[in-house]
């Protein structure tokens, strides 16, 4: 059996979680296993059904009204009880903020070992294996595990969804005793980001700017672009954030966040390596600089040598041209 | 107020990584060593922590003799003690290794104290893992990846990073937390602290002196291949004139990409 845990933000399922269910029905098929999927929340019966396309044949829903909101011990709780009952093979988080914050705690208390921020899965003599990025990408290193479960966490964006199946499954209700003194930590508030702007690991495409944008003001030539594309995030390099022109939410690199999405348009952007860390598993890689020796050019599939104030106004008039 | 800051000595993030195929590992050989750049920040948190509220900072490293370089950083920019926890086992990839080092660390040499702070990631392995196994051996509540703090009278309130979004979390002393850039800037050395730093001592204590068998660590993790990123083919690159540059692009955004 292969267990995913299925993170809910705002009601909703997380399409990272749908990723690494996904990719749990694709290795449990492997391995002649059950890929099922557990919930954890206050009032949640209503999510099982879209795991149930995803992939899981059985659905584990524990709910307490202690877990509406996320917390590191109180979750650690529940979900390594629940691992310990039902005894999976493996266990499936995504490698998002709250799956890197709790699958290390969960393999603590099970007594296993992890692996954060996987970008690849396989089978290999009955059992897992797993790939990761190590040195900021510059070397991918394998492990198999020596313990049950064994746990991984999946990186967003990688993992491709299943096309939606038309299955049912069965449901299954877990009770779980805590007690409020239990939750070490508790979540009070979420501030959501200025104008609800798409974060950068979760868009599909995400348009960087650099120091090459010389000031705070030119990221509105940017916001421009973005606005053309549906699912665009603005990200910038870590020379633009520290120079006070983005916030650093926006950052991208080893020192902000790792993203994977189907297009990465670095703008005015070196490419150094610690940079590179953070983008290079993107699918398609266009960048456009004034240098043609930029290390940028070297990871992108598509590079334009020139300066991006005069190339940025015509790529706006032809992805318009392109829209009508 | 007693703070412990865990701070790990990794490679520079410019180095140049090189596979050792016939042992499986990584080349160390001739690189450049320092202060994984996270615990930087949770150094200079706990300083300013003492710094309003009084207390003592420890910094402690679990790794070979070299890491009492990294030790002498953290006293020169001002912690008053560090420790060194010698274990010489090359980097093994299972953040539970070190996780239950510092566990036991902080069980057998410090009874009192509020925070255990720690970097968010190491910038070899990219684990980030240590912080959250650690709180959760120890049975301590856990923020991870912060960039706001606020320490009050037995609990505290910290701003961690998430999705589009910044979490506020209240949490009990003592607690785990490990820190994010944008938590605040750290100092540098100063030529007296620099000074001070190189006569301390940085006592040294042994796993065996600590308790833990080798056995209690057994590795959970078997690293079975090391690879270099697959190389990419060269792509495309174009000198063209704005307008036919944009055209190109476009096109190709179209018909290889896909993206429209
Ligand atoms: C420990 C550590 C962690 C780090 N973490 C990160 C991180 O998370 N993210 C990150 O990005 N960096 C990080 N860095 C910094 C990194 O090393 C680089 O300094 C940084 O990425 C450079 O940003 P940049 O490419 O915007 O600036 P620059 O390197 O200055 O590059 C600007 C580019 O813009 C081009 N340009 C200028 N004008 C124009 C124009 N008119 N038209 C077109 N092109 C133009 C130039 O040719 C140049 O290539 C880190 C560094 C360290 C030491
Ligand atoms: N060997 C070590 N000695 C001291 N601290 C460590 C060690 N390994 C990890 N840490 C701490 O744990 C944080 C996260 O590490 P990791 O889980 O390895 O990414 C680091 O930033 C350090 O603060």
């Amino acid at each position: 059996m292969i267990l995913t845990y299925m993170e809910i933000r705002e009601d909703k399922i997380k399409k990272a979680s749908l990723e690494a269910l996904s990719e749990a029905k694709r290795r449990a098929d492997d391995l002649n296993e059950d890929s099922v999927a557990v919930f954890l929340g206050k009032k949640i019966d209503n999510l099982a059904q879209e795991a149930f396309q995803y992939g899981a044949s059985k659905v584990y829903l524990i709910e307490n009204p202690l877990l509406e909101k996320y917390s590191s011990s109180l979750y650690t709780l529940a979900l390594s009880e629940f691992i310990g009952e039902i005894k999976p093979k493996a266990v499936f988080f995504s490698a998002t903020a709250m799956g890197k914050d709790l699958a290390p705690r969960v393999a603590a208390k099970l007594d296993v070992g992890v692996a954060t921020d996987c970008t690849e899965t396989r089978t290999e003599n009955s059992g897992l294996e797993v790939e990761r990025p190590i040195f900021a990408g510059k070397a991918l290193a394998a492990f198999q595990f020596k313990s049950e479960p064994q746990i991984a966490s999946l990186r967003p964006n990688v993992f491709p969804l299943l096309e939606p199946l038309s299955e049912e499954g069965e449901v299954v209700k877990k009770e779980v005793e805590l007690s409020e003194d239990q939750a070490k930590e508790q979540v009070v508030e979420i501030k959501r980001e200025e104008g609800d702007e798409l974060d950068v690991t979760e868009a599909e495409v995400v348009i960087s700017g650099g120091r090459g944008m010389k000031g705070p003001e030119n990221f509105g030539l940017l916001k421009d672009i973005i606005a053309l594309f549906s699912n665009a995030a603005l990200g910038s390099s870590r020379s633009a954030v520290d120079a006070g022109w983005v916030d650093h939410q926006h950052q991208v690199g080893q020192t902000g966040k790792t993203v994977s999405p189907n297009l990465y348009i670095a703008v005015g952007i070196s490419g150094a390596i610690q940079h590179l860390a953070g983008m290079s598993s993107s699918k398609f890689i266009v960048a456009i600089n004034k240098d043609p020796e930029a290390a940028i050019f070297k990871v992108a599939d598509f590079g334009v040598v020139g300066d991006l104030f005069k190339v940025i106004p015509p790529l706006k008039k032809e992805l318009e041209k392109f829209k009508e | 107020m007693n703070i412990l800051v865990f701070v790990k000595r990794v490679p520079d993030s410019e180095s140049k990584i090189e596979i050792d195929h016939d042992n499986n590992q990584i080349d160390m050989e001739g690189l450049n060593f320092l202060m994984n750049p996270y615990d930087e920040y949770a150094v200079e948190e706990a300083l300013q922590i003492k710094e309003s509220k009084g207390g003592t900072v420890h910094v402690i490293s679990v790794g070979s003799e070299e890491s009492v370089t990294i030790l002498k950083k953290a006293l020169a920019m001002g912690a008053d003690e560090a420790l060194l926890v010698k274990d010489d086992k090359h980097e093994t990839y299972d953040g539970l290794r070190a996780a239950k080092i510092i566990a036991e660390v902080v069980k057998n040499k410090y009874s009192d104290y509020s925070l255990v702070l720690f970097g968010k990631q190491s910038i070899d392995t990219d684990n980030s893992q240590v912080p959250s196994m650690v709180a959760g051996l120890l049975d301590l509540p856990q923020v991870n990846v912060v960039t706001e703090l606020d320490i009050g009278d037995g609990s505290g309130t910290a701003g961690r990073e998430i999705e589009g979004a910044v979490e506020k979390v209240e949490f009990s002393l003592p607690a785990v937390i490990s820190a994010q850039k944008g938590l605040n800037e750290p100092r540098y050395e100063t030529l007296k602290g620099i000074m001070a730093a190189k006569r301390k001592q940085v006592p040294v204590i042994s796993l065996q002196e600590l308790g833990i068998e080798e056995s209690d660590l057994e590795s959970k993790l078997e690293l079975v291949n090391l690879s270099p990123p697959p190389t990419k083919e060269a792509g495309k690159k174009i000198e063209e004139e704005p307008e036919e540059a944009a055209k190109q692009l476009v096109k190709f955004l179209h018909e290889e990409a896909k993206i429209i």
